[in-house]
């Protein structure tokens, strides 16, 4: 019996994401071309292939700018689904890809398609952001994305003995750093309660917040939590 | 002596005229008409400046003093030598900064890894960090890469859409603040590249025999090309002048190898959760080939991640026989010591970890006699004589 899918698609079964109607295909697709910096993201493609030259994550990964750009240009939203579950992660997002001589931007496009994976809770982004809930905790509820203590030599040992020498010298060799706002250990820097406050504010105001839960439901409630708290004892109203 | 493929393609291109159809817009009058039309304000550069030219010739203005320093979250976190190179060279040179605390992350590395935020989200927090910035008098200058090409690329799309500016003129009025950009986006090596001569007058230590390659960090000239410095005297014109601008001017051998527009391999999100792809690329395509090719004493670069990638990236290489071992650094630690600053109380090296002590050798650095010396800080602190090293004990 001939096979009706496409030779382009992988088997999803495989992949571990359910197969869904057309209809749901085109209404994510919807919402990729819906966001105001679509058009300004995509002109046309030549097919020349630059952008996969450039592109650093097509040679490690079966991964390709060029495909992306087709499909988004073609609107095939077969192909689009099964890109936003399977290849958009790959991206390294550096923009390598911005050579393009049509002006296509084949990593703002990727960075349109991941955040409709995130808002509608896709597998590929709660797989995608697996391990990586403490980042998301720390930026968000910090106001800095990494800090001096992350260096455990458990959490980098292909980093070398050094991490070792960092992590237990930590405090002391903060203290010897000459910039005041550097003394810190669990953020980058000081940053002021006032500032932090405001950056909630913001979190809540745009919904960036409410993107989490898609995604990681019990970290969410962790950063409401802290968040309304914080603005509560301040007496500031969302 | 037979011509390397570099060379040879360089050579070719010495009449190279950068494409008339690709020339991007000046922002400036769109900002100015905004401004204008009471929609934001624009914080002007200080009077004292220095004109650089950008891809496509529009000329840029970089303040040479009264700076708002927007920190980086890696540089602060795991590489926080960086930032304090940065402050002491521009302390050296007797120009006032001021060093916020109401300044947050531009949160880009995390949009860029997770996509857990939206454009009016990452449009704001810049908004407010440069209303903080404002609210001072001093203006921002960048640390970071990414957050310089990601503010940028606010800056395009603030200019664009009226329903973004709407939408963050309605989340700046909640926290109380106005709606300000500045007048240019300035990262902090754009500012090491306009003060490069002025930084090479307080030079003390010879840096004739060292040889570097350079790795350009992309969010820096690939995100809103136009506004990145291209200088004719630098590769022809061809490839972005900062960084390499600087290491020439402070008289050390630049070396050119074939992969230099590749990326790092940070990732952003791979980095932090899928480093065997940042390793690979790290080393494969660019520590390697640079080896190979150019065989420097030091790589230099000016962004967060890839000082990030480049250095941590080579342990395991190393542990599976991979050509690499050359240190990494930003050209502000380069600056710094060559101005003469202590490798460990401003440099920092200490928190590297490719082996930086044969460069230090070369530089005539005697590493030991500097360690001890540092030793002799942290016993201060830890005995409690002092709580922190200050900037004076840097210089004693």
């Amino acid at each position: 019996m001939a096979s009706t899918v496409s030779p382009d698609l992988k088997r999803q079964d495989v992949a571990g994401y359910a197969e869904i109607p057309l209809s749901e295909k085109q209404r994510l697709f919807d919402l990729v071309k819906s966001d105001e910096r679509f058009p300004d993201y995509l002109y046309g493609c030549y097919e020349c292939g630059i952008c996969v030259a450039v592109c650093p994550s097509a040679r490690f990964y079966d991964f390709s700018p060029r495909r992306i750009a087709q499909a988004a240009a073609r609107e095939d939203v077969a192909l689009l689904y099964q890109q936003m579950q399977e290849d958009i992660w790959e991206c390294s997002q550096c923009f390598s890809c911005l050579r393009c001589p049509r002006g296509n931007n084949p990593g703002g496009i990727i960075t349109v398609m991941r955040e409709v994976a995130v808002r509608e809770g896709m597998a590929s982004a709660r797989q995608a952001l697996e391990g990586y809930s403490r980042i998301i905790y720390k930026i968000m509820s910090t106001g800095t994305q990494v800090s001096p203590d992350m260096l455990q030599p458990d959490a980098f040992p292909d980093w070398g003995p050094e991490v070792k020498d960092v992590s237990e010298n930590l405090d002391l060799w903060r203290r010897a750093l000459p910039p005041e706002t550097h003394h810190t250990t669990a953020t980058g820097w000081a940053v002021a309660e006032r500032t932090l406050l405001e950056l909630y504010l913001i979190w809540f105001e745009t919904g960036a917040l409410d993107m989490i839960r898609e995604v990681d439901e019990g970290l969410h409630m962790i950063l409401e939590d802290i968040m309304d708290e914080r603005l509560e004892e301040e007496g500031i109203e969302r | 002596m037979t011509e390397s493929p570099v060379t040879m393609l360089m050579t070719k291109k010495a009449s190279f005229e950068r494409e008339a159809d690709r020339r991007s817009v000046d922002f400036h009058e769109e900002l100015f008409a905004l401004e204008e039309a009471g929609e934001l304000i624009v914080q002007r550069v200080p009077d004292d400046y220095v004109l650089v030219p950008t891809k496509y010739g529009i000329q840029k203005k970089i303040p040479r003093g009264h700076l708002w320093h927007h920190k980086s979250c890696g540089q602060c976190g795991h590489i926080p030598g960086y930032s304090t190179s940065i402050f002491w060279v521009m302390r050296k040179l007797g120009y006032d900064y001021h060093d916020p605390k109401d300044q947050t992350s531009c949160t880009a590395w995390n949009y860029y890894a997770s996509a857990t935020s939206n454009a009016a989200a990452q449009a704001s927090v810049a908004i407010r960090n440069f209303a903080a910035a404002h609210e001072t008098g001093y203006f921002p200058l960048i640390h970071c890469g990414t957050s310089y090409g990601h503010y940028k690329e606010v800056r395009s799309e603030m200019l664009r859409h009226p329903q973004l500016r709407a939408e963050v003129r309605r989340v700046m009025e909640k926290l109380g603040k106005p709606v300000v950009i500045p007048e240019e986006i300035v990262h902090y090596s754009e500012w090491f590249y306009a003060l490069r001569d002025e930084i090479a007058r307080y030079q003390v230590r010879d840096f004739s025999g060292i040889a570097v390659t350079v790795h350009p960090a992309c969010h820096y000239y690939k995100l809103v090309e136009g506004d990145a410095i291209y200088d004719p005297d630098v590769y022809q014109g061809q490839r972005t002048a900062v960084v390499t601008g600087l290491a020439e001017a402070l008289g050390a051998e630049v070396r050119s190898y074939s992969t230099w527009f590749d990326c790092c391999g940070f990732g952003f999100r791979h980095i932090l959760v899928q480093r065997d792809f940042t390793r690979s690329f790290a080393t494969l395509r660019k520590i390697e080939v640079m080896k190979e090719e150019a065989n420097p004493d030091v790589v230099l670069t000016h962004d967060t991640g890839c000082v990030t990638t480049l250095d941590k990236s080579q342990f395991a290489a190393q542990a599976h026989g991979r050509d690499v071992g050359v240190p990494v650094m930003s050209e502000a630690q380069f600056a710094a010591l060559a101005m003469g600053a202590h490798p460990y109380k401003v440099c920092q090296l200490h928190w590297h970890s490719a082996n930086y002590r044969p460069l230090l050798e070369k530089m005539g650095i005697d590493w030991r006699a500097a360690w001890e010396e540092f030793q002799a800080d942290l016993e201060r602190l830890r005995s409690g004589q002092a709580e922190f090293l200050t900037w004076e004990d840097v210089d004693a």
